[in-house]
């Protein structure tokens, strides 16, 4: 036996809590990811940020190249710069993915995201949401006589505006696509 | 040219082509027609395990001394989630395996037919990629495709579902020549500005060091042959990982040895103190580093590696290079020479000389005395007796894993197969069966526990029935050494489930599976033993009685520095300097 002087059973630390210090602001960065269309594809890219604990935000995900079998995925997620670059390093090491842009750093983009709200209410606050609607250029795409199913495209933050104005107004449910996103010019 | 053909006569072709020789599997229900093909042939040689992990294992031994990939045909259900541990020691490990998986036929998959499993869902985090196929046109194109998947860029495993109904149809068989090119085409030549940096980086550095890995091995002779050139043209000292022992010759005149958790004295102290560390091939894994923010403090870092995400995940790095071994090194001494094969040699001459005085801690020192074999005299003996034979070693994973690193030689890659990344008790003895599968004339040792030795005990079957003259040399001091080491430092001594009662006798079990069965526990015997086990033309269990509470130092304790080690009672403590008076 060895002669140890350090106190015995004195640690608590273990060996495996060793995460890096590194800077600990969080971003937001909108990734678009070309994958081949093919069968647990999306499954792999779900798989790898429950996997290795990142966030997801929002998902979208289409074909986009029916001829090429491509789908586009549009990911918004947070995380440090450490760990942003970690999740594009690790999203193209998947074999089917084919091309992993990052939005927030590559120029301006365009982001849109689709919601339809159904907002139930009568007289006064029925007028009032469709003035509203009007106002953010919401289209009616389904009327009863007590409710409208309202639909909106765009940024984010301005279908959050939406929602939060129709709230009061007697907004019972709401569908959003998450974002879709292109770089701007070529 | 194209042929019509059934798939699992497809299967057979697309192996062949592949220039695979050996399988390693196990039959079931769900793959009977492809070894219905196996049965009809003669040019691959297909070995019958006892469990599919040990397949899997024995898949990755033949994959890490030869380069090439291993194989693995194995059943639906049970036959691949048995699988799954292998795959995974595969994947942290990146080591090149192709599994060929048995599954229900297509129209009843989702049905939970008998043996059904989501193999494709079960696999998808274990493997580097997966398919199931699902068209017996497409399944040779599959194949091909995966033997490039799993051997280009980072190699690691990969896996093909394979319906019974598509075994059983016919389709057209694609030979490789044909498949369209994959997409998959890592990039191996490193950026130039960043190899120019590296080596401005390499003339001027006072205290440099290269800290070398796994990715030195998997990218073939040729990274190896180029590190020794470097190392001996710059002079610059080395050290590897677990991984990566054997690159550089344990000979060689700038060896440190092996650094990390149980790495030696002077590497560890020379990674804290060095001005710029050369990571080749390795990934800052949390058994190298130790505690991150007190790593290596005042040195710059070169990092580089064929898998971009390995770059930057745990510690940054000064100079990313990402790209494969040999083409880097290539370029690294191409442009080092015609910049006039400069380094800082005074300041080269002080660090060595203080690496020296490092050296003369002797870390590794340890007093054989009594009658009870200590298991590193074991070692020591068996490193002296086969060290001169063409000898492979693995290992199984505990106390006597990292005692092999330390007291055994190795002096050129592929010869040593060790489960690193996940740690896989049961990894070794199976693996050895897979080594001298693929080196049918050399000397094959698993330096194993009794505890690990356990887990994958009933491949003694296999070795006996294709007559492999594997040694299991097991270190058994009838603890789960590593579990109780830790227990002892940090757990209060609370020595919770980590001994064995009822332990088999390995001799008498070794006779009941036809093999020979030795037992030494006196230090004067050992060397006869060994010999004996040497000679001996067949499998061989040899059951070692060592001290039953010896500690494996040195050891950087969790969430310590590496200049933090613990030592052996036996290192000269006088040795120490200043700085190393703060090791306990």
């Amino acid at each position: 036996m060895s002669a140890l002087k350090i106190k015995k059973g004195a640690t608590k630390h273990s060996a495996y809590n060793l995460r890096p210090t590194f800077s600990d602001v969080e971003e937001s960065h909108t990734l678009a990811v070309i994958v081949d269309n093919e069968a647990g594809v999306l499954a792999r890219v779900i798989g790898l940020f429950s996997g290795r604990g990142y966030n997801i935000d929002s998902l979208t995900v289409a074909e986009i190249d029916h001829e090429g079998h491509t789908s586009r995925i549009t990911i918004v997620t947070t995380g440090t710069p450490q760990v942003i670059e970690q999740i594009k390093a690790q999203l193209g090491r998947i074999v089917p993915v084919h091309e992993v842009h990052d939005l927030t750093v590559e120029g301006r983009s365009v982001e849109r995201e689709l919601a339809l709200l159904k907002v139930e209410g009568k007289d006064e606050k029925r007028v009032e949401a469709l003035r509203l609607a009007d106002i953010f250029r919401a289209s009616v795409v389904d009327s009863t006589l007590d409710s409208f199913i309202f639909e909106i495209t765009g940024t984010p933050a301005k279908i959050d505006a939406f929602a939060d104005l129709m709230r009061p107004l007697g907004l019972s449910d709401m569908a959003r696509t998450g974002v879709a996103a292109l770089p701007r010019g070529i | 040219m194209t042929r019509q053909m059934t798939g699992a006569k497809m299967v057979v072709q697309a192996l062949k082509d592949q220039g695979v020789d050996v399988i390693f599997g196990y039959p079931g229900g769900a793959v009977l027609p492809i070894y219905d093909e196996v049965f009809q042939q003669n040019d691959i040689r297909h070995i019958l395990v006892r469990h599919e992990q040990g397949a899997v294992h024995a898949a990755e031994g033949y994959a890490r001394s030869t380069g090439k990939p291993g194989v693995v045909l194995v059943t639906s259900g049970p036959g691949a989630t048995n699988a799954v541990t292998g795959l995974t020691d595969a994947l942290m490990d990146s080591i090149p395996i192709v599994v060929l998986t048995g599954q229900v036929p297509t129209f009843m998959i989702g049905s939970d037919a008998f043996q059904e499993a989501d193999t494709v869902g079960i696999t998808r985090p274990c493997t580097k990629h997966n398919w199931l196929v699902k068209d017996t046109d497409r399944l040779s194109g599959v194949i091909h495709e995966a033997f490039h998947v799993a051997s280009a860029g980072r190699p690691g495993p990969v896996l093909i579902d394979i319906p019974k109904d598509v075994q059983f149809a016919s389709g057209t068989y694609t030979p490789p020549q044909k498949v369209r090119v994959s997409h998959y085409q890592p990039q191996v030549k490193g950026d130039m500005e960043a190899i120019t940096e590296l080596v401005a980086a390499l003339e001027t550095a006072k205290r440099p060091i290269f800290y070398t890995g796994g990715g030195v091995i998997n990218s073939g002779p040729a990274a190896s042959q180029l590190l020794r050139e470097l190392v001996e043209a710059t002079g610059v000292p080395i050290t590897s990982t677990l991984m990566g022992l054997g690159a550089y010759p344990a000979s060689g005149k700038h060896w440190l040895g092996m650094l990390g958790m149980h790495g030696l004295y002077e590497a560890n102290m020379a990674m804290h103190d060095c001005d710029l560390m050369i990571n080749i091939g390795a990934r800052f894994d949390d058994r190298i580093t130790g505690r991150l923010d007190a790593f290596s403090p005042g040195s710059k870092k070169a990092h580089i590696d064929i898998d971009p995400s390995s770059i930057n995940k745990v510690i940054k790095a000064d100079i990313p290079i990402v790209g494969d071994v040999a083409h880097v090194l290539e370029d690294l001494l191409k442009v080092w020479k015609s910049r006039g094969r400069k380094v800082n040699r005074e300041a080269l001459t002080k660090w060595t000389a203080k690496i020296d005085q490092w050296r003369k801690v002797d870390c590794l020192a340890f007093k054989q005395i009594g009658n009870v074999i200590k298991p590193q005299h074991a070692l020591e003996r068996l490193e002296a007796l086969t060290k001169d034979h063409d000898r492979y070693i693995c290992t199984e994973v505990g106390q006597h894993q990292m005692w092999a690193a330390q007291y055994l030689t190795f002096e050129d890659p592929n010869r040593w197969m060790t489960s690193g990344g996940l740690g896989t008790m049961g990894y070794g003895f199976p693996s050895s069966i897979g080594v001298q599968m693929a080196h049918p004339e050399a000397l094959v040792i698993n330096v194993a526990g009794e505890a690990s030795w356990l887990m994958n005990m009933q491949e003694m079957g296999t070795a006996v029935q294709f007559r492999l003259p594997v040694k299991q040399f097991i270190l058994n001091n009838e603890r789960l050494g590593m579990v109780r080491q830790w227990q002892e430092l940090l757990h209060g001594e609370r020595y919770s489930h980590s001994w064995s009662e009822a332990l088999p006798d390995f001799v008498k079990l070794a006779e009941a599976f036809g093999a020979k069965g030795i037992k030494c526990d006196d230090p004067a015997d050992l060397d006869d033993a060994i010999m004996e086990m040497i000679n001996h033309d067949g499998p061989v269990i040899f059951d070692c009685l060592v001290e039953k509470h010896e500690n494996c130092f040195p050891m950087i304790p969790s969430g310590k520095a590496h200049n933090e080690m613990l030592m052996g009672e036996a290192s000269t403590k006088d040795a120490i300097d200043n700085k190393g008076a703060v090791m306990v």
